[in-house]
């Protein structure tokens, strides 16, 4: 950083006469903004050469196009880079990203060569870029069927347990009575992973949809509840003072006091049941259900199909990545009035 | 803004409520053992008085005040607005507490419009909260939410959330305690100035004998938990006062004697 106000100072102070030190400085300015994206260019045009310049050691149908792709995400890298002041937020969007970018093109470069070009890594249980592409383009109707089944499944299932988990803790925050009964059944049931509960829940219940239903609520409904609770029991005595004073009666204590006093716990609990709802989904389609994601792995784990496996891992990464998104907006948007959020 | 005559604030008088304090003595239980925080306070309060209760610190001031506003009853005596008998909260005696306490998931405009909203009459008379809010200058900040706003302006927040019910009695909890000095002063003749125009009875905890005597008709001094009433000290000065006033300057100084305090005088 020194070096550079340094060299700057040096520049200013030769004033006009020195013209290479400031076209050198010009240069310098261009390469720190613009330097990773060229860079980026490069190296997807280095994957697209890798996918063409050799022949593949397997049989894929998709290493052509693949390559074609490769160059046009190069030809958008470039031409963006060089653009970028005319394109706006777009542009700026894009210098910001390119050194992921850069990376990105390189592991793709590298993957390639490692495994369809010289198999370094051994086939097939390390299929090239290609072949996942492939199962996205030919075994499309079956992943989307997948994908809709594991949404389906849950989002019922952490509706269902999200809901009654909030009710209960708002319940065990509020009233002592409730409180005396549920509170020891909680600590009873609750920290027993919803897993553990499989092979009971796919005898009793009448089919491995309810089962799983149940099993996701029971792994969401845990942390909410808690954390509802703890949100409930937290809130300052001097905010239900105030409302008393001005004439509240115990409905809106809780309605319009208690609970968006504890939604920041509350969100929290949303939050940690998301995670451990998604580890109980793939269980369970795993084992009981004959749909979802889930499903799919264990189908192509069967057939030995891996690029199969990996195209349904990257699906599922990109599911439970944007539910968690979608939950970290919703609660922006709720908890407006909160400073210093986690950020996602 | 202060410019009223006394006339006109007697003219207000009948809005304000009267206050009987009966034989009050109060307790709280630590550990087992029983604390006692008032011991037999007796007071009666005209309707639109503005009484001061002066006292040190953890003598029971408080506790008296949210014996007033109902939140907790006494051990024994009785507590009566107008000779109904006080046994729980109520809108037409508001508490101004010393942490504004505005509900952060609110704005200014909807903290304002928490006690009409609670007693379900918000829709036909939303009026009173914008006008509650032109009474403490705040208009501009209706949709900004309470961690945008400094100490004063959360403080002038919560006296038109407490404003707004239109109430017969105003308690005040050391509310300019957290201020800083300048702002102290412009909300003491604030408060002074809304006194006056809207004649509530108004009951001020404080512990700064300067404020006291600046605000209320009447100075109550207590003694150190648990409190009793040490003296009664009429003000008899009309508003608006000076604080360098030699008549309040003496009361003062008969105030600092009676807490003990007339050495740093």
């Amino acid at each position: 950083m020194s070096t550079y106000s340094l060299s700057d100072e040096t520049a200013v102070g030769a004033g006009q006469s020195s013209g290479s030190a400031s076209r050198k400085q010009e240069l310098g300015n261009w390469l720190r903004t613009s330097g990773a994206g060229v860079a980026a260019g490069v190296a997807w045009v280095a994957f697209g050469f890798s996918c063409l310049l050799w022949d593949d050691l397997g049989d894929w149908s998709r290493t052509q196009s693949l390559g074609i792709g490769a160059f046009v995400i190069a030809a958008v890298a470039l031409l963006g880079t060089f653009s970028a002041d005319f394109l706006g937020s777009a542009g700026s969007a894009l210098r910001h990203r390119a050194p992921w970018l850069l990376v990105l093109g390189l592991f793709l470069t590298l993957w390639e060569i490692a495994t369809a070009k010289f198999a370094w890594f051994p086939l097939p249980f390390f299929p090239p870029p290609q072949a996942i592409i492939e199962v996205y383009t030919d075994d499309l109707p079956k992943l989307l069927d997948s994908v809709f089944a594991s949404i389906r499944l849950q989002l019922g299932g952490y509706v269902v347990g999200a809901a009654l988990g909030f009710l209960t803790g708002v319940s065990i925050g509020w009233s002592r009575g409730v409180g005396y009964w549920v509170h020891p059944v909680l600590r009873f049931i609750g920290p027993l992973p919803a897993t553990a509960w499989l092979p009971i829940a796919f005898f009793t219940f009448p089919s491995s949809w309810s089962a799983s239903t149940f099993l996701i609520a029971l792994a969401t409904g845990f942390p909410v509840t808690v954390l509802t609770w703890s949100g409930v029991a937290s809130v300052s005595n001097a905010y239900y003072d105030v409302a008393r004073t001005l004439g509240a009666k115990p409905s809106f204590l809780v309605l319009k006091v208690a609970i968006p006093a504890a939604l920041p716990h509350v969100f929290v609990g949303l939050f940690m049941g998301l995670g451990s709802s998604f580890a109980v989904l793939v269980v369970a389609e795993m084992i009981g259900v004959k749909a979802g994601l889930g499903w799919y792995l264990q189908w192509a784990q069967g057939w030995a199909a891996y690029a199969n496996m990996y195209a349904a891992l990257i699906v599922m990464s990109l599911l439970c990545s944007g539910a968690i998104t979608l939950l970290f907006k919703t609660r922006d948007r709720l908890l407006v009035w909160q400073k210093g959020v986690v950020k996602w | 803004m202060v410019a009223s005559s006394l006339a006109q604030s007697i003219a207000y008088r009948a809005v304000g409520a009267a206050l009987d304090i009966e034989n009050v003595s109060h307790a709280f239980d630590i550990d087992g053992a029983a604390l006692p925080v008032l011991e037999d306070v007796s007071l009666i309060v005209e309707p639109g008085e503005f009484i001061a209760l002066l006292g040190p610190s953890g003598c029971g001031k408080s506790t008296l005040l949210r014996l007033v506003a109902g939140l907790d009853r006494p051990r024994s005596g009785a507590l009566r607005q107008d000779d109904d008998r006080i046994t729980g909260p109520d809108p037409s005696r508001v508490v101004v507490f010393q942490d504004p306490t505005l509900f952060p998931w609110r704005t200014v405009w909807d903290n304002v419009a928490l006690g009409l909203e609670a007693q379900g009459i918000l829709k036909s008379h939303r009026q009173r909260v914008d006008a509650a809010l032109d009474l403490v200058g705040l208009s501009a900040f209706r949709n900004a939410y309470p961690h945008q706003l400094s100490g004063g302006m959360a403080q002038r927040v919560a006296l038109a959330r407490a404003l707004v019910n239109d109430p017969k009695i105003l308690v005040l909890d050391e509310p300019l305690g957290k201020l800083d000095s300048l702002t102290r002063i412009t909300m003491q003749a604030e408060i002074v100035a809304l006194w006056q125009r809207k004649g509530f009875t108004t009951l001020l905890v404080t512990h700064d004998a300067e404020e006291a005597l600046f605000l209320a008709n009447r100075v109550i001094v207590l003694s150190d938990r648990p409190a009793r009433i040490k003296a009664d000290i009429r003000v008899e000065r009309s508003y608006p006062r000076h604080r360098g006033d030699p008549h309040l300057a003496e009361l003062r100084k008969q105030i600092l004697t009676l807490l003990g305090l007339d050495a740093t005088w």
